[in-house]
């Protein structure tokens, strides 16, 4: 898988010849446990025919690859790399669904949250909670997020589901945690995703349709959700859009397409709100508006999102940059977003322990 | 149970050997008030392997004194009269497993 997306990336670098300019690959893997493999740097690199240049894994739960992102952009700009392949896999789908939620909730406190039968659903549900009971969101405004998620996710090739869903099938579907249920859930997904990143002076050399990384953002905050003080909001999120937004120079309402962690419906309508797409407890009317709709205001999640275009954990962050790509470039196909010029990725690793945001502009 | 930083009197859990606000190594066990308030809450119907014989089960995160949040079991309560902002009290299994994390488990109960 990781050596099909890797060779992609080359193919859309008619210029680059992999062995002789690509300097070292970071990747992003969440869990070993998933198929008892480790040290996936050289594992990967070894499998895509480049050996024997540098390779490092990052892991930071689902925003693995995000961060990875965010440690390629260093190797860049610090003058020590002049050409980068950062990226992402995870294989998941080969295991029973009880040892995939066992491993997701690794990423979760050990002590005070696994050992009670937390869950990520679980988590996440205990975020939707607060937030329909500070803020008045409704199951129905959640379940809107699944509906326009998977009706994006038929208009992409490489999306795991490429199904419809309605908004009664969303709300009859299994509980999970209530109140989340089957639908509001991402999918266990085996996935890999890979960029080549490069100083812009020469990203021409390369490619016509290069694309540039304006504004980075990474925080932190507690592994347990428990421990933080509100409920409703990613902090680490916030901080990292701020960070990104700062760097980039850009406004939430200069965003043109954005791709967001949408692990559960939940979490795309907290990061609505966590990146000033709107203020605190109105992304569910957001989407009663349509506003994140490829014929709204901000079109969210063009790919499917993790929702429908499925979540391999490790994978994600670089995969949600992936469609930025193809949306600034115009290669998005049926699921173009006309004239887009600005556009921003959201990668949350745990229950938002760690938050990475990256903006792009068309090159 | 909570530490209680003797220099900046800051109260926190999970227990450190460091106090995360001041990085001070001066600190106490403190015994925490058993009531609390359940700020929110979950019924997982799809558990992880070793929690399929407990399932469904309700799962809430309670606030004790001067801040201090737990997440644990609700036991003892029915769904339909599980609220937010209800009072619970926290309890703990009597028996002590043998693997990591080597104390009882608590878990929340109506007072």
């Amino acid at each position: 898988m990781f050596a099909e997306a890797v060779r992609e990336a080359f193919e859309r670098c008619p210029n680059l010849n992999p062995k002789r300019d690509i300097e070292a690959l970071i990747v992003g893997h969440m869990g070993e446990s998933f198929e008892h493999q480790g040290h996936t740097g050289p594992t990967m690199l070894d499998w895509s025919g480049m050996l024997p240049i540098p390779a490092t894994r990052v892991e930071s739960a689902c925003a693995s690859s995000g961060a990875a992102l965010r440690c390629g952009i260093f190797a860049v700009l610090s003058g020590m790399h002049d050409v980068v392949m950062v990226g992402g896999v995870e294989k998941m789908n080969h295991r029973a669904t009880p040892d995939v939620t066992e491993f997701l909730a690794m990423a979760s406190d050990f002590p005070f949250e696994q050992w009670h039968g937390i869950t990520f659903p679980g988590l996440y549900a205990l975020i939707a909670t607060a937030h329909m009971h500070k803020y008045g969101t409704t199951e129905e405004q959640m379940a809107m997020v699944a509906v326009k998620n998977h009706r994006y996710g038929v208009l992409n090739p490489k999306a795991h589901m490429q199904k419809e869903v309605t908004l009664e099938q969303v709300m009859s579907s299994r509980m999970i945690a209530w109140p989340l249920k089957l639908f509001d859930c991402s999918l266990v997904t085996d996935g890999a995703s890979c960029l080549i990143l490069t100083k812009p002076e020469l990203a021409r050399k390369f490619t016509d349709t290069p694309v540039h990384i304006i504004g980075s953002g990474q925080a932190s905050d507690a592994i347990g959700l428990y421990e933080r003080e509100e409920f409703t909001t990613l902090k680490a999120a916030k901080l990292a859009a701020r960070e990104a937004y700062g760097i980039a120079k850009v406004e939430s309402r200069d965003v043109d397409v954005a791709e967001v962690h949408d692990c559960f419906t939940i979490a795309e309508i907290v990061a609505y709100e966590d990146l000033d797409f709107c203020k605190p407890g109105e992304g569910g009317s957001l989407l009663e508006r349509e506003a994140t709709t490829i014929e709204g205001d901000l079109p969210v999640n063009t790919s499917g999102g993790l929702k429908s275009k499925g979540h391999p954990v490790g994978a994600t962050g670089t995969a949600q940059a992936y469609e930025i790509y193809l949306q600034l470039t115009g290669q998005a196909e049926k699921r173009q977003v006309k004239d887009a010029e600005i556009g921003l990725t959201h990668n949350v690793g745990g229950s938002g322990a760690t938050a990475a945001v990256h903006i792009y502009r068309k090159g | 149970m909570a530490v209680k930083c003797r220099s900046c009197v800051n109260l926190f859990l999970p227990p450190r050997n460091v106090c995360p606000r001041c990085f001070s190594t001066n600190l106490e066990w403190t015994e925490l008030d058993e009531k609390g308030t359940l700020l929110t809450y979950t019924v997982i119907h799809v558990p992880p392997s070793q929690f399929q014989s407990v399932a469904p089960y309700a799962l809430g995160i309670v606030e004790f004194e001067d801040g201090v949040h737990l997440l644990g079991m609700i036991r003892g309560v029915k769904q339909e009269e599980i609220m937010v902002g209800m009072d619970l009290t926290v309890d703990f299994d009597t028996n002590t497993p043998s693997q990591w994390p080597m104390w009882p488990r608590y878990f929340f109960k109506l007072p």
